[in-house]
């Protein structure tokens, strides 16, 4: 670890720490054998101690506040070596196009709860409404793929929409209960409509862009690719779009609007906040977020069922962003990998992952109350100086 | 008993308050309160504990509703007005306990009172970057330059969250919050709570200096601290039990036998 040499406005810190995780990662998707990925989580988690204990994590977390620029396309490189790595492992790439997609669903949700406060406890339903807008859409219309996608995140921001009133006449827990009722009511709702096909789900047809099928496999330069490949691309485009979207958000009068009616409704009023409107607009823009993700996910799995998108599904989705640190984006990505992939890897823990889940929550909210990677203070342009 | 308020020509009446009444269940917060208030004024108002000051704050500014009565400001009816609406004509306002959003820095705080100058748009944020930046960084020098006024050391720690700062410079903040946007009328709700002697008075002397930048900028200040009243006001109002009891200039209220029974303690 040679991080810690790394002088102010250093990328080396960031490049070394995203270098490591990455090498971790993939090693970690490597290794088959159970005592193995023990000993390994156990070695990472030491790893992370350790360099904490000596101060390393400082210069890294310096490194990315100055900068970020370069960082975060350094960041998207070691996802392209990941993918590259397992360029033929269908099972591997599916599972990061799954982070992915979560990532992207978690920062819509970072939008509504992260930062305008307002608990959506049916992420997994708006992700659910994207994936059966592809499945409808892709079977019955020749609606190109990359517009189904926008239509899918519409479509969960409209229906959403529908649940405005109720959690806009309610306040905290009061309209925590309106989402959870509805997550409760769109799965049963989906169980009893034939048109959708009930219990048993949909079908969903492979993406096609420009007459390009996504569920076959391809070759370059006689290296045989997974076609988890393009849904890998796609999935990563989409991230890196969501993730400047928040950032914006966040570092924009509107992240700071969303902020102010978080924190002090009743100051907000009295300067003059529009309460509703913004209320609203993080609402929808959540909800389509979450709707994109979803429907890219229905194309990646090619089969949408109503058991896939329950209230416990949306739990795992509010738990990533407690455990990641609510309001930061790169917590959202550190958490997913960590609540995706870990009990994927672990099968010993598959039967007990909503215990995993309930218990790193609960450690966070005590020992951490700020999630993995606390959210700094607002800087609307890193670096700038008056 | 009163002497008239300081008029200068009924033009220059800034705000206009006539039978202003809250209840609260049996309570009368506020009782046919008949204020007026000329521009550039400092009017204190004082009176004991739940005698109706901040409830008429409340009133005046929208977060509560009148029951009776009528408040217009700068000739404009807004009795029924919202907060929204109330700090657009140009009201802002400090709180009783500071109401400062804490996990955000200095400089956002000020910048949540500066809501009606900043581009709202949705586009303008997200897409036209540039020309966000120059909004920023033009709102960052009059942000820095207002803190300046109050204590320019803390001017150069504008991206430090306030919840590491003491109170006196909270309250700096919190003035800075409702000054930043050049309201007409400023609502002080106890500025001295939590501090010292020598601190409140140095927070009132950077009043003093703001209000002469800014021209015709007219104060409402509740307070406890006599000190402060006297020193500050150019008029005040005594209320208890929601009514008003006296009105005039520091001395004569001072002086006043009903004043003295219902607030300094004298028998």
């Amino acid at each position: 670890m040679a991080a810690a040499n790394g002088g102010a406005g250093s990328v080396l810190p960031g490049v070394t720490a995203i270098a490591l995780a990455t090498a971790f990662l993939i090693v970690l998707l490597r290794v088959e054998n159970q005592t193995a990925i023990i000993s390994l989580l156990a070695f990472g988690l030491a790893a992370v101690a350790v360099a904490n204990w000596f101060g390393w994590l400082a210069p890294v977390t310096r490194s990315f506040a100055e900068r970020e620029n370069a960082l975060d396309a350094f960041a998207v490189v070691a996802a392209l070596v990941v993918a590259a790595v397992f360029h033929e492992d269908h099972f591997v790439l599916l599972l990061v196009c799954t982070v992915l997609l979560y990532i992207v669903a978690t920062l819509g949700l970072n939008i509504q709860f992260g930062y305008a406060g307002v608990l959506n406890f049916a992420g997994a339903s708006f992700f659910g409404i994207g994936a059966y807008t592809a499945a409808v859409l892709n079977e019955h219309t020749a609606i190109p793929h990359l517009l189904v996608l926008l239509i899918g995140g519409v479509m969960a921001a409209l229906i959403g929409s529908l649940l405005l009133l109720p959690v806009l006449r309610t306040r905290g827990h009061y309209a925590a209960v309106v989402t959870i009722a509805f997550a409760l009511l769109f799965k049963t709702f989906l169980e009893v409509n034939d048109v959708l096909g009930g219990p048993q789900g949909l079908q969903v047809r492979s993406m096609k862009i420009l007459g390009w099928s996504f569920n076959d496999n391809f070759q370059i330069g006689g290296v045989k690719l997974s076609f988890y490949i393009s849904y890998f691309l796609v999935s990563l485009i989409i991230l890196v779009l969501a993730f400047v979207l928040v950032r914006r958000i966040e570092r924009s009068w509107v992240g700071l609007n969303l902020d102010a009616l978080r924190l002090d409704e009743t100051a907000a009023c009295c300067f003059g906040l529009d309460i509703v409107r913004w209320k609203v607009t993080a609402f929808l823009l959540g909800n389509f977020l979450i709707g994109i993700a979803g429907t890219l996910f229905g194309m990646v799995g090619g089969f949408v069922q109503p058991n896939n998108y329950t209230f416990a599904d949306s739990l795992i989705l509010v738990s990533i962003l407690l455990l990641g640190g609510i309001g930061n984006p790169w917590g959202v990505v550190v958490a997913t990998v960590i609540v995706v992939i870990v009990p994927e890897k672990l099968q010993a823990i598959q039967e007990y992952r909503f215990l995993l889940y309930a218990a790193l929550v609960m450690a966070v909210l005590l020992f951490r109350s700020e999630g993995l990677l606390p959210r700094p203070v607002r800087r609307y342009f890193p670096g700038w100086r008056p | 008993m009163t002497l008239e308020p300081t008029r200068r020509g009924a033009s220059s009446s800034v705000l206009n308050v006539q039978g202003l009444t809250r209840r609260f269940g049996g309570v009368v917060a506020l009782d046919h309160l008949d204020l007026e208030l000329a521009q550039g004024e400092i009017l204190g108002l004082i009176g004991p504990n739940g005698s109706g000051k901040t409830t008429f704050f409340n009133v005046l500014t929208g977060l509560y509703t009148a029951d009776s009565g009528s408040i217009r400001f700068g000739g404009t009816e807004i009795t029924q007005a919202s907060p929204q609406a109330i700090y657009h004509a140009g009201i802002s306002r400090t709180f009783q306990r500071s109401r400062l959003s804490l996990p955000l820095s200095i400089f956002d705080n000020i910048m949540i009172g500066n809501h009606k100058r900043l581009n709202q748009k949705l586009w303008f944020n997200l897409v036209r970057r540039d020309a966000f930046r120059a909004e920023f960084a033009a709102s960052f020098s009059q942000a820095q330059a207002l803190v300046e006024v109050f204590d320019p050391p803390l001017a150069g720690r504008m991206f430090e969250p306030i919840a590491g700062l003491p109170m006196i410079d909270r309250r700096r903040i919190e003035i800075c919050r409702a000054l930043i946007s050049e309201p007409k009328l400023l609502l002080l709700d106890e500025p001295s709570a939590g501090m010292t002697h020598e601190e409140t008075a140095k927070l009132m002397d950077d009043i003093l200096v703001v209000r002469q930048r800014l021209t015709g900028l007219t104060i409402i200040i509740v307070e406890h601290e006599m000190g402060v009243i006297e020193r500050i006001t150019d008029r005040c109002i005594v209320l208890n039990f929601g009514r008003k009891i006296s009105e005039g200039i520091f001395a004569e209220i001072a002086a006043d036998r009903q004043v003295q029974e219902a607030y300094l303690g004298l028998q």
